[in-house]
């Protein structure tokens, strides 16, 4: 992380997504489905922010709205001081190669009648003006990158394992000197042995090529390990928004503190002394989500004005944000940046 | 039955091969191993290790053509299973055996209501009328905690959330009381917050049933909050076996110690860089005559491309009985 300036490269506000829903005869839009409900969060130059939660609350709608894969309902992004939610469409193409994505699943993101180097070209082609023999050599040189012989230029996805196909959507996704990538799921789909391996390559990649990542899983121990800060989302909000040794250490949020507990170790001796939180009931649908607070159907520590009032995001330490009534709300507003410069200071660098 | 004791299952010797058009794969070899009455066995390992393979084949499960069971010796119940009739088996299956898979969404039928479901078997194998069944099946759903049992007997599997319909599928492998219950990676679809409801359950029911259960997964984390005794795979084979807190307090194997690392932790110092395990899971495509797991080990020498390793103590108990690892190496624990 050589880029330690302190603005951030990604800010979002109140970024919403809704999906309607259209039913009878008349296809009449009758509700929406909440997938991402007021989301705000800063992630600076060079950090790795981690998106945690369970599936359905919308973290991978987040990653998807915010590079404008989905026309979200209502927002501000910024990125690298583009609003990317009102660019124009060909502003939009332009802006393309500084944001890309890494997809969960490697087998259903790669064309299978495609070649690697025909995937990994494929942006160049649309993007850059480089002449064949240029372009080849860019292949080569990301080949090198993640881990890929050159040999196997030639060769369709179907004859790669997972974890080299992975490597194949990273660099597809490196091939255009990309600022930002959204990682979604990016090991969710490997082997526990495999997973290393492609998590230590884009730790790598973001040591040599200062990258910043917005890295979406429901791993809560790789999140530990990647991210600088950690997202906690719960029904299309963020729950909590911590660095990520505090968070870990103490997690402020009740589903935060669920959500850690619930995950097992491989260490019989603390599992068996362990005191698990476990959680009633399932998560609400998104489509008529709770008055109040979202997750008031399944605290263990709910209360009356749990039921009525949503409580907002607030910083209740310093670059501690959560959103939950059990924490009085401080003087400093949760969208002010002050936050986000002060955890780089601690954690970022 | 060999040597008596506790165990309600005794597996010896299994041999598992695939016909396939690329020539015959070594899916699983030469695995043995007894459960307990009342002990919940833990088998790891990744994908294509065998080990569903395994589990599949000792019951009958798998399709042959292509699946052949080659070799070995399957005892529950004072019979050797593989040497029973199909009709046999099919009695043993649902009233000896349940079995619970993977993915909830996929293991119920969808256009029956869940109640027929889970009063087949009852009417099937313990030849239950239509009343006595309906409330068993009740009582059933009470057990996995399902609320409002006998109104929900009615609904169909999409009404139920993922957990809810895991439950169901419990409940359908515990309806003929069992003496062995097979669960296959049966949280990996669940989120951690439901997974922690149903690993809770499982614990509750091992209580009150004292039933013996396979546990198959690749989560290291479920197993030693579980398990009794963990039986780790590698390339259709047992690399190490052992009691769950002699095997993570002293992994033997270079792949079982690998594969501890490569996990980061959740508490603790973070780790700075994680361990990785270089290359790529075997395919056995005949039959191992060296170690499968010694392309990727950092400790493999001559004998172990030319010999594939036996099984060995590595405490006082007998083989099979302790801690046994296949591994030319030995291991220094510090």
């Amino acid at each position: 992380m050589l880029d330690a300036s302190p603005a951030p490269l990604v800010k979002v506000r109140d970024l919403k997504m809704y999906f309607p829903i259209h039913t009878g005869v008349l296809r009449r839009h009758t509700g929406d489905v909440k997938a991402v409900d007021g989301v705000s969060f800063d992630i600076m130059a060079g950090e790795t922010l981690g998106l945690v939660g369970e599936s359905g609350c919308g973290k991978s709608t987040v990653g998807r709205a915010l590079i404008r894969l989905y026309e979200p309902t209502a927002g501000e992004v910024e990125i690298a001081g583009d609003n990317i939610l009102t660019l124009a469409p060909e502003a939009l193409r332009k802006k393309r190669p500084q944001m890309q994505m890494v997809f969960q699943d490697p087998q259903a993101s790669l064309n299978p009648r495609m070649t690697l180097a025909q995937i990994i070209g494929e942006p160049l082609i649309e993007h850059s003006g480089k002449t064949a023999t240029d372009r080849l050599a860019r292949i080569y040189e990301l080949m090198d990158q993640v881990g890929l012989n050159r040999r196997f230029a030639n060769r369709y996805p179907h004859e790669f394992s997972g974890g080299q196909r992975q490597r194949i959507g990273i660099a597809r996704a490196l091939a255009l000197n990309p600022k930002f990538i959204v990682c979604d799921e990016p090991i969710a789909a490997l082997d526990v042995s495999i997973q290393a391996q492609v998590v230590n390559l884009l730790e790598d990649l973001q040591d040599r090529l200062g990258l910043t990542y917005l890295f979406i899983s429901h791993d809560l121990s790789m999140v530990r390990h990647i991210a600088d800060r950690v997202a906690v989302m719960y029904l299309g909000r963020i729950a909590e928004l911590s660095p990520r040794d505090a968070l870990y250490a103490k997690p402020l949020h009740p589903y935060a503190e669920a959500l850690l507990s619930a995950v097992p170790e491989p260490d019989p001796d603390r599992e068996g002394s362990r005191q698990r939180i476990i959680l009633k009931g399932d998560v609400p649908s998104p489509a008529n989500p709770p008055k109040g607070c979202a997750f008031c159907t399944r605290c263990p520590k709910v209360m009356d004005i749990c039921r009525t009032d949503r409580p907002a995001l607030t910083e209740v330490e310093p670059g501690r944000q959560v959103a939950c009534h059990l924490f009085p709300t401080t003087s400093a507003p949760a969208k002010s940046t002050s936050g986000g410069q002060y955890q780089l200071q601690q954690h970022g660098v | 039955m060999p040597d008596g004791g506790d165990a309600v299952l005794d597996v010896r010797g299994l041999k598992t091969v695939f016909r396939t058009r690329g020539g015959e794969v070594h899916a699983v070899n030469r695995v043995s191993f007894h459960l307990n009455r009342g002990e919940l066995l833990g088998v790891v390992g990744e994908s294509g290790s065998g080990k569903s393979v395994t589990m599949m084949s000792l019951i009958g499960l798998l399709p042959s053509p292509p699946a052949e069971v080659r070799a070995g010796e399957v005892w529950l119940g004072g019979r050797d299973i593989l040497k029973i009739s199909a009709r046999d088996l099919r009695e043993v299956r649902g009233a000896k055996v349940g079995f619970v898979f993977q993915d909830p969404m996929t293991s119920l039928n969808p256009v029956f209501q869940v109640g027929f479901q889970i009063m087949e078997p009852l009417i099937r194998h313990m030849g239950l009328s239509k009343d006595q069944a309906r409330k068993r099946a009740v009582e059933l759903l009470d057990l996995v905690g399902i609320p409002d049992a006998s109104s929900r007997l009615d609904s169909y599997p999409h009404q139920f959330s993922g957990g809810m319909r895991q439950r169901v599928m419990i409940a359908i492998a515990l309806a003929c009381d069992p003496d062995v219950l097979i669960a296959d990676e049966p949280t990996t679809a669940l989120d951690v917050t439901i997974q922690a409801q149903i690993l809770e359950l499982v614990k509750e029911l091992r209580q009150k049933l004292g039933m013996a259960i396979i546990w198959i997964t690749h989560d290291l984390g479920v197993i030693a909050g579980i398990a009794d005794r963990v039986m780790v795979m590698y390339g259709g084979q047992v690399v190490e076996h052992g009691p769950v807190k002699a095997l993570f307090a002293r992994p033997q194997h270079p792949y079982t110690r690998a594969l501890l690392k490569t996990v980061p932790s959740l508490t603790g110092a973070r780790e700075a860089r994680l361990q990785v395990i270089e290359g790529q899971p075997p395919i056995m495509m005949e039959d191992p005559t060296s170690c499968p797991f010694a392309p990727r080990c950092a400790h493999a020498f001559l004998r172990c491309e030319e010999e594939n390793p036996l099984r060995r103590a590595v405490d006082d108990k007998t083989l099979l009985k302790g801690h046994d690892v296949a591994c030319h190496w030995e291991a220094v624990n510090g």
